[in-house]
């Protein structure tokens, strides 16, 4: 009857749970997926980027870092803060605004929707009559003026967000005032551009589409000038003093025009096609920023010739003779400039170039020579090649920690020195308590190592292993121009040693032939990647000095290293092996294939055929929805009769589909079964294998068929290390009934507490284990967790998790929790990740589940596979290609943005020339720039920091997960990475950041 | 003749000999040398089997684990529905017995015995606790090499809820494979609807999920349908003269209402790992401790933990008075045994 005695009934235990477990979402890191809005403010010195998914997110000094998300998840259009203000305006594409403000509560910053609102017309209006095209916030923080495209300008009050209906600029009341007879209502269509003057609030400059501009006396109505271009108008930009503007066209040109108050229609100062004569793209935004020695800097994006360079992503800076158009990798979404913002400076001193592409966000330096690149110390870009797998070690002894840091820095010589210009807020979260590090491999063969201790993922070294091997590239290249080349995923091992010094020598390899018994086997994926001979430089940091192929050249699967004993262990889809790397000798071999298991042999693998099949009915949903959106829309110009077809066999697919619904299989898992030798997790422990008088060194192996074997090692003591050799005998091996994947194995010494990791025994990090208790060993499969006696196995305990909830287990790991009530309390548990999305935290020793939390849909294949738990109860997942979710499971270990945004004092009551933002141009300040209750203010209005995208809707996010499933790098492909790399790593030069080219 | 007699005694596992030595011998240890008698033997799922020849003679030494239970009847009471499955855990026997002719005899008379290792393959269960439109089958994968053969599909059923007919999305069975355990049963058809899976209701699943299931319950599957033909429901209230017949396609119908027990408890002792020691023999992975929990059920195999020893037990000796480990749920086995077997004859366990 005892099975009826269902955990969680007891009181205290209950009460030690909401101690002990809490689930957050803490941050998101690296770089926002599909970033469409950047706007920034001068007065907070803090940016905001916009996504296409309707997140926003405000980055200030490093740690300081606010998110939003708008319900609809819609993209944000554009981003505008309020002058002198703790708020900001968003525009969506589905016309509406949003009004955010920070307000502190808690003693924290915290970042909120306050208002929304949709521009309506009068009934019976087109909706492009209220179609906001630009947007102005007045300096007088009363009012936000609306352009449209219907050339009608709308007042619209702050913070109510309110239409001023009187106030409404209407394009015949400016052509009312403008006495030429070729300015028609036509001219006045789309408002392209609205700019405060510098100097006076009451002017504001009005750019129309078809080129025409105006400037507007408010306090009168009444157009005090006006300017006629002759080519369509994309932007606009005040000179600080206010005497001349700059306008930019379609046609690749600016144009400078004077402003006086003397003659009402002006005449161009100055035309200029930058990249004339042939035809250019169009110049979509400038800036003119002054300087003392009077030469200007001109800033512009966009412009090319179209021929030659059109389908270049570039912003040019000019600055008397130096010219120089930085080449972005993906297409620039927005920029801005960080220039003194003292109102009483005379010039505009500009200091740095942020510029926003969709893959990056780079930040020159426009004080130095060279115009470097600076190092951001967020919003890394992860995926400059995507990432295959990842890894995450806690606690590392601070002498290490300072030699991959200066290790890194010399990678970073290029960059500029400059402090990291944006550097609005205060960050207030206590130091993270211990320095971690993530590491992520990626497709081009580097591992990346970042600082995960706190907020900001911030990369600290970067280590490429292509050097070791014959390419294309001359190894003594710079490797930083490797960039886009394909290369194979990781399937050597690699054992590294950190070295301060730059070195050349030969690396040793070895060849572990996996099928060293088998007959009859032929490989037909692509072979084993050749090794340089000669003598390879390395520069100083992680550098290789013996390389382990394995033969046939299959994806390693698992990896174990134990740099106590000098061993690793590695794993393939034929078997696994032990090398010995102090005297870089192979141990052993074991084949785990199946006699039966041919599939093994074809080469990369090839995927589970319901998972591609889902994959392919994703891509005709998506396609049908696109192809009965476009339709809508009422064809677009060239829905060809190809598109139909496309369209109509799409539709009969789906129906096809739709006759013949997917169906399952139900059959139970046979030791003939494809891809049963798999190697999916390997484990080395000192415990208690033959008898339980005597412990010794052991590996232990998992494989996909359910099968673990266990073999008893015999390591020489440390003064015969060199002399003697590492031996190994097979001693157990045990055969799952169900047969389910292996994916964990753990050994739990006489205290119940699983063994410690070698290194941090090593550094006195952690308690040595008890060796008086009998120790148990935990097999987890993707089923079930089971828990064996030693050394004698019996079962003991055992959690049937798949056969009771439907769900298996993808990630598992051990965590420590410690209780936020009292210090002394902590535990162990463990942390699984099930193929649904839910973490669950089940006890040690006793297999009870203790809570669940929905934590990532279960849709997000790519989601699931990237997770990566750390040891203290934290994880993070990739949301995007480009994006870590870090998320807590913990009361106690909590990393998250905890940061305050103070109104600085506003010194003048006259202060010129803040621009901010994209279209938000200079304005003026009155007044004391304080106004009441902006901040401390209660709000019960929560933002949800929640940030689910909707990537799966996504159908370049499905590309890519198909992509990576095809490449044979599905959930897998993360156990290549290495269980304890500390120690021993491979040098790289070379920066991270893949900055403009020049 | 009532009343039973123990004996227990050892063999030598490597050579077992010829079965007609090993009857004189069980009729030298009884001291009943001119009784024709019956010999069955429990095998490791629990079931009655006899022995009559050398093969299954063997078969029975070489499962012995390493005790191995003789039964001993004599002829003319023996009862020959006492063999079969499950035969050691009901009361009734009810089997339909499939008899083969056996010609290894020194008798004159026709002795028919069981088949070698006769199994269940499926059975319907909880006839009694479910609704007459539900069906509960379990289907034994272990001992037989056919595969499960079956495929399930998402679709939508009707349901009665408070507020009228509600379509729902529900699970069914989509396809049978020839030749595979679900069909050769009969029990299954496309179009079922499934509702449970070892006790675990699926509404709210999805297809993945319930899959998943499956499988890793594939070794005892109990898949609780709403058959898509109506027509063969169990009729509740003709069920009054034993089990056979609740369905006529029931094969193996069990009495027991007996819920959780049926879903969970028996199958533990299907699902054991096996360990190979230092590139030894494979063995079963034995219960760390055993729990007086499994008392109840004698598919519980008896299972001495000294995996040294080889042959039987090392003496032969009265059982009846041992109380520890595992000798003392071999004390009880007899005692729950008796009530039915006083009424069949002798029984003699050695």
């Amino acid at each position: 009857m005892r099975r009826f005695l269902r955990p969680g009934h007891d009181p205290v235990r209950e009460r030690l749970k909401r101690d002990l477990f809490q689930f957050n979402k803490t941050v998101e890191h690296g770089f926002p997926h599909q970033p469409s809005a950047l706007g920034y403010s001068p007065f907070l010195r803090l940016m905001a980027i916009g996504t296409r998914s309707g997140a926003i997110k405000l980055y200030g000094a490093p740690g300081v870092e606010f998110m939003g998300l708008h319900e609809e998840n819609n993209t944000v259009m554009q981003i505008h803060f309020i002058p002198d203000q703790c708020q900001l305006v968003t525009l969506l594409d589905d016309n509406s605004l949003h009004l955010w403000s920070l307000k502190q509560q808690g003693g924290a910053s915290e970042l909120r929707e306050e208002h929304r609102f949709t521009l309506k017309g009068p009934p019976g209006s087109p909706p492009s009559a209220t179609q906001v095209t630009a947007v102005l916030p007045h300096s007088s923080r009363e009012v936000l003026y609306l352009g449209t495209e219907s050339g009608n300008i709308f007042v619209v009050e702050l913070p109510s967000l309110r239409v001023l209906e009187g106030r409404t600029i209407s394009p015949e009341a400016v052509l009312q005032r403008i006495p030429e007879d070729n300015c028609n209502r036509r001219s006045c269509e789309l408002v392209e551009a609205l700019q405060e003057h510098p100097k006076n609030p009451d002017q504001v400059l009005i750019g129309y589409s078809r080129g025409l501009i105006v400037l507007w006396d408010l306090q009168n109505n009444k157009a005090t000038q006006h300017f006629l271009g002759s080519q369509q108008l994309e932007n606009l930009y005040w000179q600080r003093d206010g005497s001349k503007f700059i306008s930019c066209h379609y046609d690749g040109s600016y144009t400078q025009w004077p402003v006086s108050s003397d003659n009402k229609q002006s005449e161009p100062l100055e035309n200029t096609v930058p990249y004339g004569p042939f035809p250019c793209k169009a110049i979509s935004k400038i800036y003119w920023q002054t300087t003392k020695n009077g030469l200007p800097y001109i800033i512009f994006q966009g412009g090319m010739p179209r021929a030659s360079y059109g389908d270049r992503h570039s912003i040019s800076v000019i600055h008397g003779s130096q010219q120089t158009a930085f080449d972005f990798t993906s297409r620039v979404i927005d920029f801005f400039i960080i220039f003194s913002s003292d109102p009483a400076a005379e010039f505009d001193d500009p200091s740095a170039l942020v510029a926003l592409a969709e893959e990056e966000l780079v930040v020159i330096d426009l004080k130095s020579a060279g115009w470097p690149a600076v190092h951001p110390p967020y919003l890394a870009s992860l995926h400059c090649s995507a990432i295959t797998c990842s890894h995450h070690v806690s606690n590392i002894p601070l002498k290490l920690w300072e030699r991959i840091i200066s290790a890194g820095s010399k990678q970073n010589i290029h960059y500029s020195s400059m402090p990291w210009p944006i550097d609005g807020g205060t960050n207030i979260a206590p130091d993270p308590p211990q320095r971690d590090l993530l590491l992520t491999g990626h497709e081009d063969g580097t591992v990346r190592f970042w600082d995960a201790s706190g907020v900001c993922l911030h990369l600290l070294y970067k280590l490429s292993t292509v050097r070791v091997f014959l390419t294309d590239a001359d190894p003594n290249d710079n490797m930083n121009t490797l960039g886009e080349d394909e290369w194979p995923p990781l399937r050597k091992v690699l054992v590294m040693e950190l070295n301060d010094e730059d070195a050349e020598h030969v690396v040793d390899h070895a060849e572990a032939d996996l099928l060293q018994d088998q007959e009859g086997y032929r490989w037909k994926g692509h072979e084993k990647l050749k090794t340089r001979d000669g003598p390879v430089r390395f520069e100083a940091g992680f550098q290789p000095f013996v390389l382990v192929q394995c033969q046939p050249p299959a994806v390693v699967t698992s990896l174990a290293l134990h740099s106590e004993w000098k061993l690793v262990a590695f794993g393939t889809s034929h078997g696994f092996g032990l090398f010995d790397h102090q005297q870089k000798r192979l141990v052993f071999v074991k084949c785990t294939l199946h006699p039966s298991d041919q599939l093994a042999l074809e080469g990369p693998l090839s995927r589970v055929k319901s998972l591609k099949k889902s994959l392919r009915q994703s891509f005709r949903r998506i396609r049908r929805s696109r192809v009965s959106s476009r339709k809508r829309r009422g064809a677009a110009g060239n829905a060809s009769e190809v598109q139909e077809a496309n369209a109509k066999f799409d539709q009969d697919a789906l129906q096809e589909m739709e006759l013949a619904p997917v169906q399952r299989k139900i059959e139970a898992r046979s030791a003939e079964d494809s891809f049963t030798g798999f190697v999916r997790t390997l484990y080395f422990a000192d415990t208690f294998l033959r008898d339980s008088s005597r412990h010794c060194p052991s590996l232990w192996a998992g494989t996909n068929g359910g099968t673990v074997y266990a073999f008893c090692l015999r390591v020489p003591p440390a003064e015969r290390r060199m002399d003697e050799p590492v031996r190994a005998e097979q001693a157990k091996e045990i055969q799952l009934m169900h047969r389910a994947p292996v994916v964990g194995i753990l050994v739990l010494d006489g205290r119940s507490t699983p063994l410690p990791e070698p290194l941090e025994v090593a550094h006195d990090l952690s308690k040595s284990p008890d060796m008086q208790g009998s120790h148990q060993l935990l097999v987890v499969s993707e089923e079930q967790f089971k828990v064996f006696t030693l050394p004698k196995v019996s079962s003991k305990l055992k959690l049937k998790l798949t056969a009771l909830e439907g769900c298996r287990v993808r990630k598992v790991t051990v965590a420590n929790f410690g209780s936020c009530k009292t210090d002394d309390y902590s535990e162990n548990d463990l942390a699984v990740l099930t193929n649904l999305g839910d973490i669950q935290i089940i006890s040690l020793p006793f297999l009870k589940l203790q809570i669940r939390y929905p934590c990532i849909r279960k849709e997000d294949v790519s989601g699931i596979a990237s997770c990566v738990f750390t040891k203290y109860g934290q994880g993070f997942y990739l949301i995007s290609p480009s994006e870590f979710e870090r998320f807590s499971l913990s009361t106690k270990w909590l990393v998250e943005p905890r940061c305050i945004v103070d109104m600085p004092e506003v010194t003048s009551n006259n202060h010129v020339h803040n621009k901010s933002g994209t279209e938000n141009a200079a304005r003026k300040s009155r007044g004391s720039g304080k106004s009441p209750g902006d901040c401390g203010e209660e709000d019960e209005r929560k933002s949800g920091r929640l940030m689910e995208h909707a990537l799966l809707n996504d159908e370049k996010v499905l590309k890519e997960i198909q992509s990576t499933l095809e490449g044979g790098r599905g959930s897998y492909a993360e156990r290549n990475s290495a269980r304890s790399p500390l120690g021993h790593g491979l040098s790289n030069g070379g920066a991270d950041q893949p900055g403009p080219a020049v | 003749m009532f009343g039973a007699e123990f004996r227990r005694f050892s063999l030598e596992r490597s050579k077992p000999g010829k079965f007609e030595e090993f009857y004189g011998l069980l009729q030298h240890v009884h001291k009943i040398p001119n009784v024709d008698v019956l010999v069955g033997y429990t095998d490791i799922h629990g079931d009655l089997l006899p022995i009559n020849n050398d093969d299954n003679y063997h078969k029975a030494v070489s499962t012995a684990n390493p005790l191995l239970r003789i039964f001993i009847q004599r002829k003319e009471d023996a009862d020959y529905s006492a063999f079969g499955t499950d035969t050691m855990t009901r009361k009734k026997n009810v089997l339909s017995n499939v008899l083969r002719p056996d010609n290894h005899k020194k008798k004159p008379h026709i002795v028919i015995s069981m088949p070698q290792d006769f199994r269940p393959v499926s059975s319907i269960i909880d006839v009694d606790i479910l609704p007459e439109t539900h069906r509960r089958v379990r289907l034994y994968k272990y001992g037989t090499d056919k595969p499960l053969g079956f495929y399930i599909r998402d679709g939508s059923s009707v349901r009665v809820t408070p507020h009228g007919l509600e379509k729902v999305p529900g699970i069914f069975i989509s396809r049978l494979v020839p030749g595979g355990l679900a069909q050769s049963t009969g029990l299954l058809a496309v179009n079922d609807e499934v509702l449970e899976v070892n006790g675990i209701e699926v509404s709210g699943k999805s297809l993945d999920q319930v899959t998943d299931m499956m499988i890793a319950n594939s070794r005892n599957l109990i898949i609780t349908v709403r058959p898509a033909n109506q027509r063969n429901n169990v009729v509740r209230n003709s069920r009054t003269s034993g089990s056979s017949g609740q369905s006529t396609e029931s094969s193996l119908p069990s009495s027991t209402p007996n819920i959780l027990g049926n879903l969970q408890g028996e199958e533990e002792s299907d699902e054991e790992d096996i360990i190979i020691e230092d590139s030894g023999e494979p063995q079963q992975i034995p219960k760390a401790a055993p729990t007086s929990e499994s008392i109840e059920s004698l598919s519980q195999i008896e299972l001495l933990h000294e995996s040294t020893q080889n042959g039987f037990l090392p003496s032969s000796e009265m059982n009846l008075n041992h109380s520890a480990g595992s000798i003392s749920m071999e004390c009880e086995v007899p005692e729950q045994g008796r009530k039915s077997l006083e009424e069949d004859g002798t029984i003699i366990t050695l």
